[in-house]
């Protein structure tokens, strides 16, 4: 296994006295899948904001690429690679699909005081939007304002606007949150496809999801890290069968 | 920002060109009133460019900021203060001396004020204004609240030659017209241009702006500046314009009428709150004919306006032209599906 790309080294954060991540240490090797699950209050969403620079931890520490990025702000998180997307959905209303994603082709220019020349002639942003419209399958509704699409279409283009950053590394937060079964299965293969070209962590409840598309596996339960390895061994783990999985999915 | 529906922009284009030709007809129009018009007009444009400018931050960037009449009072002591009493200054001095005061000033109160959002940016504003105001209030150098004057207005000359003269009311006019009309083209390029696009991200969804790899502080506080300096150009007019200033110009109610300006033409069009203030100032004539207490039929007016068109007057054009737009498009749009059945 090559060098990792994300790791996390005892990593808490405490909301008073509320331990909503206590001391997790993951490890993510490049161009791998990592999905972390666990049920509600489990404290994934924190884990998340912690690795995307929203949330400041209380103790520990983020690395990615072999660099210390424990308590960078999100904004330069984000120039080091790292594309999140989040859970709501987080996009622009207003915009077109293609603006939404010109924004965030823009964010990698050295900075963005640029007052006279339009931001779609810049051909770099433009052409970095369009791939990214078209990684995630809506070419065709570059024109359309984004209020104005369907929910499922609303979580693809939040995984464009990610991708026109030209990230390194990708962070979802629940992708798939909401969708019906067949949008979901659409996420999938979209994710596999990205899993070719980027490394990857995934929080997600969609068990049959994780379990098709994941290498490696983290189970969070109560903030605390019930197991975390390569998916088989993971799920056939006793400590996680007794406490997540073997009750079946009606937990959720 | 997209372009403009092609009505609004014929109307604005016939607005600009009416305003143009108002000196020349004035006289045989109004009359005996036709000097008093001409002020008027010209007052109410100076307004416009505060309202302008305010809209970048309030419309396009939600920053609501009460400190416009700060800024705009800060010029026009700043001409008056500096301009020696008995020659003209150059406007090769005033001009930069004016926005770069404004811009100076917005820089710094911006830079301590920008991390606040929500009511408590809009109560720092008004407590930086309030300070200000005293501050010329109570100066015995800048005349204290009887305020100051301007003896000779800013002279625009090359080389000794004079370009403009000022004191004429009608080149006056001229100044502020095209200074309003310049304005609108430019920040309306700003907002197409990268910048405007991030600060219409902040206004939509400041949290993703910043998790996409933005600050999103340093565009608010350039458009910040950027708005101070407008509103600083429009007081140094206003200053050259009367030739006096006043405290007053610096009170936060001042600020308060340009942002009912900005509310009743309608937030983040621009065009709108030009047309705010053209209202806004033509209902205060009307009713102060009518009784000295011209901001209780005002107050009606800006409440009904917000029931009825929470986007303003340039909502409402907007929705009218889109409805043109609609009416127009369903033809075409027949043809050219019989064409593709064709085919």
């Amino acid at each position: 296994m090559s060098a990792l790309i994300l790791e996390t080294r005892g990593l808490s954060k405490h909301f008073g006295g509320l331990r909503a991540v206590s001391d997790i240490s993951l490890q993510v090797a490049p161009r791998e899948i990592h999905a972390i699950i666990g049920p509600n209050g489990a404290g994934k969403s924190t884990m998340v904001n912690l690795l995307s620079g929203h949330l400041r931890p209380s103790s520990g520490q983020v690395i990615f690429n072999g660099q210390d990025i424990t308590g960078l702000a999100p904004n330069k998180v984000s120039h080091l690679g790292v594309g999140r997307s989040f859970q709501r959905t987080n996009i622009f209303p207003s915009f077109s699909c293609l603006e939404n994603c010109m924004l965030a082709a823009q964010s990698r220019m050295k900075n963005s005081f640029r007052f006279f020349r339009r931001s779609d002639s810049y051909p770099l942003v433009r052409a970095r939007a369009e791939k990214a419209l078209q990684a995630c399958g809506l070419s065709s509704k570059g024109h359309s304002t984004a209020s104005s699409m369907s929910y499922g279409e609303q979580r693809q283009l939040e995984i464009g606007m990610v991708l026109a950053t030209e990230p390194s590394f990708l962070l979802l937060d629940e992708p798939m949150a909401g969708m019906g079964k067949e949008e979901s299965s659409r996420v999938v293969e979209l994710l596999a496809e990205l899993s070719r070209d980027y490394s990857l962590v995934l929080v997600e409840h969609d068990m049959d999801a994780v379990f098709s598309i994941a290498k490696t596996l983290t189970v969070m339960v109560n903030g605390q890290m019930l197991a975390s390895g390569p998916l088989e061994r993971v799920r056939n783990d006793p400590a996680v069968q007794e406490a997540y999985l073997g009750d079946g999915e009606e937990q959720f | 920002m997209h372009a403009l529906p092609r009505p609004i922009q014929l109307l604005l284009a016939l607005l600009l060109l009416l305003m143009a030709a108002y000196p020349l007809f004035g006289a045989s129009l109004a009359g005996d009133r036709h000097d008093f018009y001409l002020q008027q007009l010209t007052s109410i444009m100076i307004l416009a460019i505060v309202a302008l400018g305010l809209d970048l931050l309030v419309g396009v960037s939600g920053m609501v900021s009460l400190a416009s009449a700060a800024f705009f009072g800060m010029a026009g002591y700043a001409l008056v203060l500096f301009a020696p009493e008995y020659e003209a200054l150059s406007i090769w001095v005033a001009l930069p001396l004016c926005l770069g005061v404004t811009a100076l000033a917005a820089l710094l109160m911006g830079v301590l004020i920008i991390r606040t959002s929500g009511i408590f940016f809009i109560m720092v504003t008004i407590a930086f204004s309030q300070m200000l105001y005293y501050l010329f209030h109570d100066a015995s150098f800048a005349g204290g609240s009887d305020g100051a004057y301007l003896f000779m207005k800013p002279e625009v000359a090359i080389a000794g030659v004079q370009l403009l003269d000022l004191e004429n009311r009608t080149t006056l006019f001229y100044v502020v017209l095209a200074s309003l009309a310049l304005l609108f083209v430019l920040l309306r390029t700003f907002l197409r241009a990268p910048f405007g696009r991030v600060l219409l991200g902040i206004k939509e969804n400041e949290q993703r702006v910043r998790a996409m790899g933005f600050n999103p502080l340093f565009y608010k506080l350039a458009a910040f500046v950027i708005a101070g300096t407008i509103a600083g150009y429009a007081g140094m007019l206003s200053a050259t314009q009367y030739g006096f200033v006043s405290p007053g110009q610096l009170s936060w109610q001042m600020s308060a009428h340009i942002l009912v300006m900005v509310i009743l033409g309608g937030m983040g069009t621009l065009f709108g709150p030009i047309l705010g203030a053209f209202a806004f100032e033509g209902l205060h004539h009307w009713f102060a004919s009518l009784t000295p207490h011209w901001e209780l039929p005002m107050g009606v007016v800006v409440i009904a306006m917000v029931l009825l068109l929470p986007r303003g007057i340039a909502g409402l054009l907007l929705q009218l032209a889109q409805r043109k737009a609609t009416k127009s498009a369903e033809v075409p749009l027949a043809g050219t599906i019989k064409q593709e059945a064709e085919q």
